[in-house]
């Protein structure tokens, strides 16, 4: 249908198309407000017979027993805290280094190769990292790092115990190297939304590099850095295979992070299509029901604070 | 003390750089080494038989993305317009903000949704099942990314095609968007690589295949399955075969993105 200059002096446009178009659109609208309606309602539907046999309980015990239909996801939930805790410990330095660095330090032409750079470890599939993780860093931390830390470390009781390789400390490390990129990404958008006076302010006062960063630049975008981390944080809590690889996948609560674990996650990868039995199905949509209330606090709350440095311009879609 | 900053940042960056050249480096050099004619033609052979391959799995993973965009990019795309064009609104903020919410779900979790929504209803696992999980992904992505180059035209445009009598519809498609397109397609296919390695939400929803399989509605084999079974397996042969099929994966991402970026800039899909 042509839409002709004469048609609208005669006053004969039909305002029929538009209106079916518009409503289109608002039902596209619409449906990304019931996605997130039926991701609920499937996840608390289907965890209603676990919820009812085990109640509060449910979460704080420990005893993980598909024969005897007794279901604790204690271990899981203290797997995915202190392997995302873990993941952060290491990546925040890294990634905020990394940001300074972009931002502050690098001539021009090579910020926009790293940047590219450091953004490509976020198109990497999760698998791959895996299956680098299995067959290059696993044997690297049991040769090296585990024996080297149980040296040094080992009178804190977190790095004692025989060296696999596989465990938590594995799973930590793989995640921080996959959350790096969320991070100094939004950190370095943070930063460069700065002004400029603040540095050059702190500069004239006579201060150095390092202070001028501490001082101007980093204390002034502290809530948007914290933002990214916790965006990261988000990523890490919810990150699937690669940790499933690596982890050890045993369901145990042990101090040391030499020992195998296993994440909320990671125990839907593994025993999910394979669950006989309702009860034992429903726990485990629990636990999925769980992590994805977690993930949305934790990410709700990270935008919010990525938003008050950024002026309200929408942070970007990486999460 | 300058000197010791920009020693310690620069140390970062090595630090951070070092695991992803190490990764593109033994994914090259293990993969490289182990595709051949076979892995890209056979299926895989049983426990101990060497060769073998995973065309099935290669297959199955363009049939599942398929399935995955031609759900995910419409209604992406079409949110992405009422965003835009109609979302200056209380609605659409909460629509703008559930989309960034579910951007954040893990993807085991919409594994889960999909599981129940079309795996308990058919029955079986499915190569639709895992369309739909992907989907569910894809959406949010492509209507964020979609807005935001929406915006990008000047409100003028718009106001002169209104000038011009054109209704709101036909502008909104043929100079609004048709304006955006390079933008919007860049979002599409960030959406597309972002999915076309997920293996979380494929376990319990096409659960992967052996052999070849036709049937949309059957358990169909993806590559990142494939990969990961074969990764955690104990066999070598097995091994060299997931590096080979991760390199196929990453090749496959990365071609498929720019074909369609060539595309583009071509002008053959600028009418799209």
């Amino acid at each position: 249908m042509e839409a002709k200059p004469a048609s609208l002096l005669q006053g004969k446009v039909s305002e029929l198309p538009d209106a079916i178009f518009g409503w289109a659109m608002r039902l596209c609208g619409l449906a990304v407000v019931s996605l997130l309606a039926l991701i609920v309602w499937e996840l608390v539907v289907r965890s209603q017979l676990s919820w009812h046999a085990f109640g509060w309980k449910f979460f704080v015990q420990s005893d993980w027993n598909p024969v005897e239909e007794q279901f604790g996801a204690l271990p899981f939930i203290y797997g995915t805290l202190v392997s995302s805790l873990l993941s952060l410990v290491i990546a925040v330095p890294l990634a905020v280094g990394v940001a300074v660095f972009i931002t502050e330090m690098c001539p021009a032409g090579l910020r926009g190769i790293l940047s590219f750079t450091t953004e490509l470890l976020a198109a990497i599939p999760s698998v791959i990292y895996g299956l680098w993780a299995i067959f290059v860093l696993v044997p690297l931390l049991r040769a090296y790092v585990q024996p080297f830390l149980a040296t040094t470390l080992g009178w804190t009781g977190l790095f004692t115990g025989p060296p696999y390789g596989i465990g938590m400390l594995a799973a930590g490390v793989i995640l921080a190297i996959m959350i790096i990129p969320i991070i100094s990404s939004i950190t370095r958008e943070v930063l460069t939304v700065v002004p400029q006076h603040q540095r050059e302010a702190v500069l004239a006062l006579g201060a150095t590099r390092w202070e001028m960063i501490r001082v101007g630049v980093l204390r002034n975008a502290r809530a948007g850095i914290v933002g990214g981390v916790i965006l990261g944080l988000g990523r890490a809590l919810g990150e699937t295979m690669a940790v499933t690889m690596v982890i050890g996948n045993r369901p145990e609560i042990a101090k040391s992070l030499f020992a195998p674990g296993y994440t909320m996650a990671s125990v839907l990868a593994n025993e999910f299509s394979e669950a006989s039995g309702d009860t034992y199905l429903s726990a485990l949509v629990e636990i999925g029901l769980a992590l994805f209330l977690v993930t949305i606090v934790v990410n709700a709350m990270a935008r919010l604070m990525v938003w008050s440095v950024t002026r309200g311009q929408p942070a970007r879609n990486i999460a | 003390m300058d000197h010791v900053t920009t020693g310690v940042a620069l140390l970062t960056v090595v630090l951070v750089l070092l695991p992803l050249g190490a990764i593109f480096a033994y994914l090259i050099y293990k993969g490289a080494g182990s595709i051949n004619w076979a892995f890209l033609t056979q299926t895989p052979k049983p426990v101990g038989e060497p060769g073998g391959g995973m065309a099935n799995a290669i297959v199955g993973s363009v049939v599942i993305l398929g399935i995955a965009s031609f759900m995910g990019v419409p209604l992406g795309i079409g949110a992405g317009i009422y965003l835009s064009e109609y979302g200056r609104n209380r609605f659409g903020d909460i629509v703008r903000f559930i989309s960034d919410v579910l951007n954040g779900v893990p993807s085991i979790v919409i594994g889960i949704v999909a599981y129940g929504l079309v795996v308990l209803r058919q029955g079986h696992f499915s190569a639709l099942a895992g369309g739909v999980a992907l989907a569910i992904m894809m959406v949010p992505t492509i209507a964020r990314t979609t807005e935001q180059m929406l915006l990008l035209v000047p409100q003028a445009m718009r106001e002169a095609a209104y000038g011009l009598g054109i209704p709101q519809w036909r502008t909104t498609l043929s100079i609004t968007l048709r304006t955006a397109t390079s933008g919007v397609i860049t979002g599409v296919m960030l959406a597309f690589a972002r999915v076309a390695g997920e293996t979380a939400p494929l376990l319990f929803t096409a659960f992967g295949n052996q052999f070849w399989n036709w049937k949309s509605d059957q358990p169909t084999a993806a590559l990142s399955l494939q990969i990961f079974s074969y990764a955690i397996s104990p066999f070598d042969e097995w091994h060299r075969q997931a590096w080979a099929g991760a390199l196929v994966l990453i090749v496959l991402i990365v071609s498929a993105v720019s074909a369609v970026r060539i595309a583009v800039s071509r002008g053959t899909l600028a009418g799209a």
